[in-house]
C-alpha cells in the first residue's frame, strides 16, 4: 500500500498545464527562470548596444533606428531622455531580471535538491508563486517603454528627486511608477525565493549530508539568499516612502525649494541622502547575491576539470560568512562624496579594505585549486578560469574605489562602469554561461557543442577585457559615466575616440552571445546524448537519472558518506569518488 | 593529516545545541523527520519543522522592513520642519484589544476545550482593532491632519498602515485556521497551524508596541 502511494507520487502531474507551466517541480521552475533570464538579457543586452552606438559615434544620424523607437530616435539622432532610460533599464533589467535570476533563481532551484539529495525544495508551492510573481514583474519592466514619457530615467539606484519628482525628466512619469512596481514584485517574489532556499538548505539535506558536505554553490546560495532575505525589506520600506512623495504629497526624499515648470513644489525638509542610504544599504549586499553564487559556480565547475579537490573549502566556507557580514555595513562606500563626515567616510573605507581579504582568500582558494591539476580544458573549465581572471581584475579596480581617497577622484567616472562590469557583469555572465555549458547535459540530457563553446568563450572574454578595461582608463582620464555624448567637452578630445574602439568590441561581444543562443537551442534537438555523468563529477546531481525525473531519484534517495571533492583519491578505482560511494570502497577521509 | 585551520566546528550542531528554536510551537513532526514523501531515515536538519523555520525567516524579513522604517523615521525627525503629532487618545485602547486578542489565544491554545470559541474572540479582537486603527485615522483628518501635513502625519499613516497589512494578514490567517478546527475540530493539523498563526499574531502585537514606542515616545 505505502509502495503504491510512493510510486503515485513519484510519477508527478501528467496534464501539460500542471507539468511544463505551473509547475510545482523544482527542475522545471529553475529551468523556467533561466530561459526567463535568457529573454531579459536579450532585451538588456539590446539596450547595451543601442547605448553604444550613441556613445561610439554621436553625432552620426541612423534613420533606420528612428523607425523602430519614433520618439527615441526621432530624426536618426537619439533622444538625451531617451538615452537615460537606456542606461536605467539596462541596469536594472541586467542586475535583477538577468543575473539574479539566472543564478540564484535559476541554478539555484535546479541545483540545490539535486546537490543536497532531497526530492524538491520545502515550500514547492511557494516555489511555483514565487515564479509567477516574477513574470508579472517582467512584464512590467518591458511595458514601461511603452507608456507615455518612456521607461524610468533615474538610473537603476532610483535617486530622487528624478525619481520622486513626476514632472523631472519624462522618464519620471509613469515609467517610474511602473519601475516601482515591478521591483516590488521582483522584491516579493525574491523573498518567497529565499525563505525556501534556506529552509531547504538547512532542512531537506539527505542522510549523511553534513552542512561541511555541501558542494560549495550551495553554501554561496545559503550566504546570498539570507544576504537577500535581510537586505531587501529595508530598500521595500525605501519604495514605499518613494511611492508615497510621488503620490502622497509627502516630503520624504524631497528638500524645499525645487524649483520645476516655473513653479516651486510644495516639499520641504526632506532628505535626497535619505534614499542613498536606504538603497545602498540594499545595494552593497545585493551586489554579493550575485557575485557569491557566481563564485559558487566557478568553484564547482573546477574540479571536475582539474581532478583534484577544491582547496581550502572550510576556509572558502569561513571567508564567505565574513563576506556576508562585513558586506551590511560597508555600503556608504557608493557615497563618498556625498558630504559625509570624513570619519564616517573612514570607517566604510576600512570596512570595505576589510571585505577584499575573505574575498582575496576566495580568489587564492580558486587559484590555488589549479596548482598540480590535470587541466581539461573543456568549455565550461574556461568559463570557470575566466571568471577568476574576471575576479581578480575587477577585484583590483575596487581597491581603489573602496578607499575614499582615490574613489572621490574616480567617483561617477567610466572607471567605476568598468569595475562593477567586472564583477558583477563578468564574473557573474560567465559563471552563468559556464554553468549552463556544464549542467545543461543534466538538464537536458543532450551535450552542447564544445567547438562553438570554445569559439563563444575566446570572443566573450577578449571582447570584455576590450570594453571594460579600456573604461577604466577612460575613468582615469576623468570622462563621467551617464553622459549621452562627450563632443563638447574640451579635456576629454584626446581620449574620446576611444568610445569607437570600445563600441566596436561592445558589438563583438553582443554577437558573440548570438553564437551561445544558438548552440543552446541546436543542441537542444540536435547535440550529442550525454551520459548521465558526462564529467565524471562526484556532486549529487549527477548520480541522479539524466534527466532526473519527478522526485529526482526514483525509489531511494541517496545516501552521502563524503565530501564533494573527492577526486584523485589515492588508491580508489576511478579518479572520481561520487559522493554516494560509501566508505567500505574508498575510504572517508571528510 | 592536520592542516593548518583543520578546525571541526560543524554549523549544525551548533544550531542543534540552541534549543531555543523547539520552544516555539509544536515538536518537530513525524512526517519532517522522515524526510518527505518516502522517508525511511532521518535527515539531518534543524530539530524544527519546515513550516516554522520558514515563518521565522519571514518575520525576520519583516523585521527588516520595519527597521528600514525606522532609520528612516530617526533621520527624518532631525529635519528642520518637524512637528510632533497629537496622540489619538484610542490608540491606548486599540493596544489593549490587540495584547488582549494575544492572550486570547493563548489561553485558548493551552485548554483544548472551547478552542473555537477562543480563536474567534482573538480574531474578532484582532478586527476590532483594525477598526480602531480606522478610527484614529478619522480622528487626526478631523483635526486637519493629513498625509502630507508633516513628516510626523506621514510617517504616523504609512507606519499604521503597513503594520495594519500585516494584522490584516493575521486576521486572514487566523480564520483559515478556525476554518480546518470546525471542520477536524482538535486534529494534529490545526494545532500546528494554530501554533505557527500563534507566533506570527504575538509578533504582530509586538511590532505594535514598537511602533507605538517610535511613534510617540522616541
Amino acid at each position: 500500500m505505502a509502495g503504491e502511494l510512493s510510486v503515485h507520487t513519484h510519477e508527478g502531474p501528467t496534464s501539460f498545464w500542471r507539468r511544463y507551466i505551473f509547475s510545482t517541480d523544482h527542475k522545471v521552475i529553475g529551468i523556467q527562470y533561466l530561459l526567463t533570464a535568457m529573454g531579459m538579457a536579450l532585451v538588456g543586452g539590446t539596450l547595451a548596444m543601442l547605448i553604444r552606438l550613441q556613445l561610439g559615434w554621436p553625432d552620426e544620424k541612423w534613420p533606420l533606428l528612428a523607425k523602430i523607437f519614433p520618439r527615441g530616435m526621432s530624426g536618426g539622432v537619439m533622444n538625451p531622455d531617451f538615452y537615460l532610460a537606456l542606461i536605467t533599464m539596462h541596469g536594472t533589467l541586467m542586475i535583477f531580471f538577468f543575473v539574479s535570476l539566472a543564478l540564484v533563481s535559476g541554478f539555484g532551484n535546479y541545483l540545490l535538491p539535486l546537490q543536497i539529495g532531497a526530492r524538491d525544495m520545502a515550500f514547492p508551492f511557494l516555489n511555483m508563486l514565487s515564479y509567477w510573481t516574477v513574470v508579472p514583474a517582467c512584464v512590467i519592466m518591458l511595458a514601461s517603454f511603452f507608456v507615455e514619457g518612456g521607461a524610468a530615467a533615474s538610473g537603476w539606484t532610483a535617486y530622487p528627486p528624478l525619481s520622486a519628482v513626476e514632472q523631472a525628466v519624462p522618464g519620471s512619469g509613469l515609467g517610474q511608477t511602473l519601475w516601482i512596481l515591478g521591483m516590488a514584485l521582483f522584491i516579493a517574489s525574491f523573498t518567497m525565493g529565499g525563505l525556501n532556499f534556506v529552509t531547504t538548505i538547512l532542512n531537506e539535506r539527505t542522510r549523511g549530508m553534513s552542512m561541511m558536505r555541501l558542494p560549495l554553490f550551495i553554501w554561496t546560495l545559503l550566504i546570498a539568499s539570507i544576504l537577500g532575505l535581510l537586505a531587501f525589506p529595508p530598500l521595500t520600506a525605501a519604495a514605499i516612502l518613494l511611492l508615497f512623495d510621488r503620490h502622497g504629497g509627502t516630503s520624504f526624499f524631497l528638500p524645499s525649494g525645487l524649483y520645476f515648470g516655473e513653479r516651486v513644489l510644495p516639499h520641504s525638509g526632506g532628505s535626497p541622502l535619505l534614499w542613498q542610504h536606504l538603497f545602498w544599504f540594499l545595494g552593497h549586499p545585493e551586489v554579493y547575491v550575485l557575485i557569491l553564487p557566481a563564485l559558487g559556480v566557478a568553484l564547482d565547475l573546477l574540479p571536475p576539470f582539474t581532478r583534484k579537490p577544491i582547496f581550502g573549502y572550510r576556509l572558502t566556507v569561513y571567508s564567505l560568512f565574513a563576506i556576508g557580514v562585513l558586506s551590511m555595513i560597508v555600503w556608504g562606500h557608493h557615497m563618498f562624496v556625498s558630504g559625509m563626515n570624513p570619519y564616517v567616510g573612514e570607517f566604510f573605507a576600512i570596512g570595505t579594505l576589510a571585505i577584499t581579504i575573505p574575498s582575496a582568500i576566495i580568489g587564492f582558494n580558486l587559484i590555488a585549486s589549479l596548482w598540480g591539476a590535470r587541466l581539461q580544458l573543456r568549455t565550461p573549465a574556461l568559463f570557470a578560469l575566466g571568471s577568476i581572471a574576471f575576479f581578480g581584475t575587477g577585484g583590483l579596480g575596487g581597491i581603489f574605489l573602496g578607499n575614499a581617497t582615490s574613489d572621490i577622484q574616480l567617483h561617477d567616472t567610466y572607471f567605476v562602469v568598468g569595475h562593477f562590469h567586472f564583477m558583477i557583469g563578468g564574473v557573474t555572465l560567465l559563471a552563468i554561461l559556464g554553468g549552463t555549458y556544464y549542467w545543461f547535459p543534466k538538464m537536458f540530457g543532450r551535450m552542447m557543442n564544445e567547438r562553438l563553446g570554445k569559439i563563444h568563450f575566446w570572443l566573450t572574454f577578449v571582447a570584455f577585457y576590450a570594453v571594460f578595461l579600456t573604461q577604466h582608463f577612460l575613468g582615469f582620464g576623468g570622462m563621467p559615466r551617464r553622459y549621452y555624448a562627450f563632443s563638447k567637452f574640451e579635456f576629454l578630445a584626446p581620449i574620446r575616440d576611444m568610445n569607437a574602439f570600445i563600441s566596436v568590441a561592445a558589438f563583438v561581444l553582443g554577437a558573440a552571445q548570438l553564437i551561445f543562443l544558438f548552440n543552446f537551442f541546436w543542441s537542444l534537438f540536435r547535440g550529442a546524448r550525454a551520459e548521465q555523468n558526462p564529467w565524471r563529477a562526484t556532486t549529487l546531481e549527477w548520480v541522479a537519472p539524466t534527466p532526473p525525473p519527478h522526485g529526482n531519484w526514483g525509489e531511494t534517495v541517496p545516501e552521502v558518506y563524503r565530501w564533494p571533492y573527492d577526486y584523485s583519491v589515492p588508491g580508489a578505482p576511478e579518479d572520481f569518488t561520487p559522493q554516494t560511494v560509501p566508505p567500505t570502497v574508498v575510504e572517508v577521509t571528510r | 593529516m592536520k592542516r593548518p585551520f583543520d578546525v571541526e566546528i560543524r554549523v549544525e550542531d551548533m544550531f542543534r545545541d540552541a534549543r531555543l528554536w523547539s520552544d516555539f510551537g509544536t515538536p518537530p513532526s513525524e512526517d519532517h523527520r522522515r524526510g518527505g514523501f518516502d522517508g525511511g531515515f532521518e535527515r539531518p536538519g534543524l530539530p524544527v519543522p519546515n513550516a516554522q523555520l520558514g515563518l521565522w525567516l519571514f518575520l525576520g524579513t519583516v523585521t527588516m522592513l520595519f527597521a528600514g522604517f525606522t532609520s528612516a523615521y530617526l533621520v527624518r525627525q532631525a529635519g528642520p520642519d518637524w512637528q510632533p503629532l497629537p496622540r489619538p487618545p484610542i490608540l491606548w485602547i486599540n493596544t489593549g484589544v490587540l495584547v488582549l486578542s494575544s492572550v486570547l489565544l493563548e489561553v485558548g491554545r493551552r485548554r483544548r476545550r472551547a478552542l473555537r470559541r477562543w480563536i474567534l474572540g482573538a480574531t474578532g479582537l484582532g478586527v476590532l482593532f483594525l477598526f480602531g486603527q480606522l478610527l484614529a485615522w478619522r480622528t487626526l483628518r478631523a483635526q486637519g491632519i493629513y498625509l502630507p501635513t508633516n513628516p510626523h502625519s506621514s510617517f504616523f499613516y504609512i507606519l499604521t498602515g503597513a503594520h495594519g497589512a500585516h494584522v490584516l494578514g493575521g486576521v486572514i490567517a487566523l480564520l483559515s485556521v478556525l476554518a480546518l478546527a470546525w471542520r477536524d475540530a482538535l486534529g494534529e493539523r490545526t494545532a500546528r497551524r494554530l501554533s505557527l498563526c500563534a507566533v506570527y499574531w504575538h509578533f504582530v502585537g509586538g511590532l505594535w508596541l514598537y511602533l507605538l514606542f517610535v511613534l510617540f515616545l522616541l
